[in-house]
């Protein structure tokens, strides 16, 4: 078994997903098929190998530090689920980052 | 949960080694934002300063501020780090409402610049913080929380988030843990993010105010019993808001510890909230699972991998820092570390250098700023560079003290005009009309009703015995309201008499 | 050629179209209304579209008809119609990615390549089908209802742009985007018997391109013909400044590719990997005629080793769902997009929760964890960082046989198109249709599918896969418009011609 379902119940928990017990069972089985399925990337050896970063590889890439229109604040809250004062209204957070 | 005593500074002192270590946020000083071209200027109205970018947009890609990396590589070199020849940006992973793609683009394993140092001076011992690295991230948005009493999150009902400041650059500068400081440990944070402060400010890369939090401050702390093979658990304190804070929260840190240690037991590994008003810390809401950010290179931003003709010429350009700048004042005053530190304490050196810039003497300058001035600042209970007065004004007074205009009472009448708000140094003096009397017919007038007054005196003097010639002198000086030339008026008197 | 009628337009190829617009044999607005009305009689059969919007689309014919009257020069696509996946913003129509937690999403800015389309005159008809967030290989997990194969409606047309490709297929427009992470442009061409192109990692702009996996996703076209795919190619390709990842050259020459379709001399490589079980018996007969064609054209074909191509699928397993668990964050019921649960008690926590467990289906919930717990501290090394090493490797591999060989070709897609909910709740066998795709998008470089045949046991289409260097994607056109050519020839017409899946 490469994964619990008690560890799938933490992913869940992690990637804010509330799932119900079925569901949690249903994906906890599928899981384990998938990720003993993708473990066979360590029968490679690759001690020295570098790990991969672009197709065509460059490096450096910036901008000028100059203004670009913005959008205004009706645009950026015309998709929100709740505003108020021109803000994003959120529901309650309780833990403090 | 028991609330510990705290152990008194000394005597936790004579038992704990402190170790400090400290993180200090700087927002960069960029016209546009860390990954988009939205303006990052302060006071927009809430949500105007955003676009698809920093608003975290389904399809919206990153692109990397190039004068933001050239500020963190003067920072990195400034502080005698090794600039990275090749480095990328990773995600740092969690959920929360100001964060628009709930992951942070900042650098996680490969900082921009890595192993430097930064020296200061605390009570004339130096001190070398090692600087573990600086790095490069953005920032997230700002929440208001409604309905909880104190408008902190604990107890509101909800929030409200403006994105302006999203994706504003900021540079995290990490010292390494920093020994040796015993009980100066508290002096010594204060001195490093003090200089820290005044390092940045001279490249220019930030308006380092932490009133207004663009220098946000974290500071470490944790006791190892004298003696001791293993660390001690370190706390992390946020909400230190001044430099002052930076101290307070230390020190207070190392008595809380110590008295959790005394007491037998073991300090908690936790993130801590400093609070201004009475100096202490309580823990930060505590999280069920220690937080695993599952960082990963940022996939859609390419490596930064600075040219080294490009990181020579950035060198170079690197203006005076604050350290060789106060040795070469230091020098250039003729001034002995004594000397040297007692201006600095007060924080008079850029008052200082400036009124010189400004035509007064080093002595003459350090003479007003450290004498009468930082005796009028103490009264107020302000701090010098928040006197009404500036060092141009300062200079001038000393040029007309230096001219014979003034007396050294005189100008100490003129410079509490000045710091009423009376105007500058010339406009107080004929206003007030507090120039040095030398007219010799008045001073002559003065120095006969004088004689006049004291006739016991007078003969005294006539005796032969010239020291009491100074009571005269006084009594001129107080009919002229001080205003006399004293040592004109001495020579009269003696004139007179002998 | 006089005015054509509904139907015919909607037969004739972008290219045609384009031309006999620029001629002034008919104008754009027809040309829109024909596809238009082809879609209303096919549509609710093949269920391509999540959102048509016919009066942006006259409009925008309309404009390009002025244009043409004023004399203006026209681009070479200018009046023809185009399918959008919809993973790519459109600023005046919503933008869904197949999810519930973008019902009616409206962005506010219109994507790059969006915006390069609109700007070379091709008339957006609407959005099309997709599995959700673009992960899956048959459009079964989009959260409105699936699309069906025009050459058998009781099939899927593939996926992840099955929508896109069952639109071409079925002549509801000549032209679609798609987007090809894992295969997911080439995979439905296959299955639907036309054309479908995976440029260059980076030569066309993310900008916009709602991200799965953002070290994979390609914008690309699905088309009837090689040469429209080298057209669409040009008019969606080169660098963006907003993409930090678009690749700074020039575009390669896949127009002119297209039309030389000259194989003589080249170097063919048959990579050894992709055969064996789990390959249908007539898809490799079909690919093994498609090597014999190839070397009667005066290629030069052998067979080519990869040893780390086994290794392909479960790399891509890892890093997709990676990235995607980190790029699909956002959907957090804050800012846009459904929220679930926020009763004025709840917290941000709980609605976000909520919310994510309402908005996306099994598969993208699956890939997330399946992401979260491949990046977690701890297991890093030994899942996503061991990827990332395994890519390098196949990068190698294909640099090594790019040594011996200018090309090298494969099917594209183990089997025929399968039926509709045969591996529905089956994640391991849904996964095996990328196997011969999913190493390009690894290495980030060119691969085409084109019609090479109908596999006999079935009678449906089957895909030949042609690979190239990265930035040499021309290749892909050449060897792609010389099959093209010889098989139409030795047929009677494209492929397409015989799909009985539409009554129409």
């Amino acid at each position: 078994m490469s994964i619990t379902r008690d560890e799938v119940a933490h992913l869940a928990r992690l990637s804010r997903l509330a799932l119900s017990d079925a569901e949690l069972d249903h994906f906890a089985g599928q899981l384990d098929q998938i990720i003993s399925a993708v473990a066979r990337v360590q029968e490679v050896a690759a001690d020295q190998i570098p790990p991969m970063t672009h197709a065509v590889p460059v490096v450096n890439v910036f901008r000028d530090d100059v203004e670009v229109e913005c959008l205004t604040a009706a645009q950026a809250l015309a998709n929100a689920p709740a505003a108020e004062q021109d803000r994003f209204r959120v529901p309650r957070i309780l833990t403090e980052e | 949960m028991s609330v510990t005593e705290l152990v008194p500074y000394d005597e936790a002192l004579s038992r704990y080694e402190p170790v400090i270590g400290l993180e200090t946020h700087v927002e960069l000083g960029t016209a546009t934002k860390m990954f988009c071209g939205c303006p990052t200027s302060f006071g927009a109205a809430p949500n105007t300063a955003v676009c698809p970018v920093c608003l975290g947009l389904p399809g919206s890609l990153p692109v990397t501020n190039r004068v933001a990396i050239e500020y963190t590589i003067k920072i990195g070199l400034a502080l005698n780090c090794s600039i990275a020849t090749w480095c990328r940006f990773a995600r740092k992973n969690y959920f929360y409402p100001d964060m628009p793609k709930d992951f942070q683009i900042s650098q996680y394993d490969e900082p921009l610049c890595t192993d430097g140092y930064l020296d200061v001076i605390v009570d004339g011992r130096e001190f070398r913080v090692g600087i573990e690295r600086v790095h490069l991230e953005e920032d997230t948005g700002k929440s208001l929380h409604v309905g909880g009493a104190t408008g902190r999150i604990h107890g509101a009902d909800y929030s409200l988030v403006d994105y302006n400041r999203a994706g504003i650059p900021l540079v995290e500068v990490v010292t390494k843990p920093v020994v040796g400081t015993g009980p100066l440990a508290p002096h010594v944070a204060r001195a490093y993010v003090t200089e820290l402060r005044d390092l940045l400010r001279s490249l220019g890369v930030s308006d380092v105010r932490m009133e207004e939090g663009s220098l946000r401050c974290d500071v470490n702390t944790s006791l190892n019993a004298v003696g001791a093979a293993e660390w001690g658990t370190r706390t992390e304190t946020k909400n230190v808001n001044s430099l002052r804070s930076v101290e307070r929260a230390v020190r207070f840190e190392i008595e809380r510890q110590a008295g959790v240690l005394d007491a037998g037991g073991r300090v908690v590994q936790e993130t801590r909230h400093f609070h201004e008003d009475n100096g202490t810390t309580t823990p930060g809401r505590s999280k069920e699972e220690a937080q695993d950010y599952r960082y990963f290179p940022e996939p859609d931003l390419v490596p930064v991998a600075p040219p080294p003709d490009w990181v020579d010429s950035l060198r170079a350009a690197l203006p005076e820092l604050p350290a060789a700048r106060r040795a070469r004042l230091q020098a250039e005053w003729g001034l002995s570390d004594l000397d040297m530190a007692a201006l600095l304490n007060v924080g008079a050196l850029d008052l200082v250098g400036d009124t010189v810039a400004a035509g007064a003497s080093p002595a003459d300058a350090r003479k007003w700023w450290l004498g009468e001035l930082a005796r009028r600042a103490n009264d107020s209970g302000v701090e010098l560079h928040a006197l009404a007065i500036t060092p141009d004004q300062v200079a001038r007074v000393s040029e007309l003290v230096r001219t014979g205009t003034l007396n050294d009472k005189l100008a100490r009448q003129v410079l509490e005009a000045i710091l009423a708000g009376e105007g500058s140094p010339d406009e107080v003096v004929a206003a007030r009309g507090l120039a040095v009397v030398s007219d010799e017919s008045v001073l002559a007038e003065a120095v006969d009703a004088a004689i006049a007054a004291y006739p016991d005196v007078a003969a005294k003097i006539r005796d032969g015995r010239v020291a009491a010639a100074g009571a005269l002198v006084g009594a001129v000086m107080k009919a002229t309201r001080g205003q006399a030339d004293a040592a004109r008026a001495r020579e009269l008197i003696l004139q007179r008499l002998t | 050629m006089a005015a054509e009628t509904a139907g015919d337009l909607t037969r004739l190829t972008a290219a045609q179209i384009a031309s006999a617009v620029a001629a002034g044999q008919v104008s754009a607005v027809e040309v829109t209304q024909a596809h238009l009305d082809r879609i209303a009689a096919v549509d609710p059969d093949v269920q391509a579209f999540l959102h048509i919007a016919p009066k942006i689309a006259v409009a925008a014919a309309r404009d390009v008809d002025h244009r043409r009257a004023a004399g203006e020069p026209l681009g070479p696509l200018a009046g023809v119609p185009l399918a959008l996946k919809d993973v790519l913003t459109t600023a005046d129509m919503p933008t869904t990615c197949g999810s519930k937690i973008l019902e009616g999403w409206r962005p506010p800015y219109d994507a790059t390549v969006t915006q390069r389309l609109r700007s070379a005159g091709v008339v957006i008809l609407g959005k099309t089908n997709m599995d959700e967030f673009a992960m899956g290989s048959s459009t079964e997990n989009s959260a409105y209802g699936v699309s069906h194969n025009p050459w058998d409606l009781t099939r899927v047309p593939g996926g992840s742009s099955g929508g896109s490709s069952a639109a071409v297929a079925a002549y509801e427009a000549p032209l679609a985007i798609g987007t090809d992470t894992g295969g997911s442009i080439r995979q439905p061409a296959a299955v639907c018997g036309i054309v479908g192109m995976k440029p260059t990692y980076g030569g066309s702009s993310r900008y916009g391109l709602v991200a799965f996996a953002s070290s994979l996703d390609t914008p690309g076209p699905l088309t009837r013909t090689v040469l429209d795919a080298a057209l669409l190619h040009e008019a969606i390709s080169g660098h963006d400044w907003r993409d930090s990842t678009s690749v700074d050259a020039p575009v390669p020459p896949v127009v002119a590719a297209a039309r030389q379709a000259d194989v003589s001399g080249l170097r063919v490589g048959v990579v050894a990997e992709f055969s064996g079980d789990g390959y249908q018996p007539g898809v490799m007969a079909r690919f093994n005629e498609s090597v014999e064609l190839l070397e009667s054209l005066g290629a030069k074909v052998v067979e080519v080793s990869c040893p780390h191509f086994v290794y392909a699928l479960p790399a891509y397993y890892l890093i997709s769902p990676s990235e995607c668990s980190s790029n699909l964050a956002r959907f957090d019921a804050m800012r846009y997009g459904l929220r679930v649960g926020d009763d004025g008690v709840a917290s941000a926590d709980e609605v976000m929760s909520l919310t994510r467990a309402a908005g996306f289906g099994p598969e993208v919930k699956r890939r997330i964890m399946l992401g979260t717990y491949a990046l977690s501290s701890g297991y890093y090394d030994a899942y996503y960082g061991k990827a990332q090493q395994v890519r390098t490797l196949i990068c190698r591999d294909f640099d090594a046989a790019f040594e011996q060989v200018d090309v090298l070709i494969s099917p594209t897609t183990p089997t025929t198109a399968f039926p509709i909910g045969e591996r529905a709740d089956d994640p391991m066998a849904m996964y095996l249709a990328d196997l011969c795709t999913i190493p390009s998008d690894l290495a980030g470089n060119a691969a085409i599918s084109v019609p090479c045949g109908l596999a006999p046991e079935d009678g449906l289409p089957v895909g030949l896969q042609v690979m190239a260097p990265a930035l040499a994607d021309d290749r892909c056109y050449r060897v792609a418009a010389a099959v093209e050519a010889a098989l139409e020839q030795r047929w009677g017409g494209p492929l397409l011609a015989q799909a009985k899946g539409l009554s129409k």
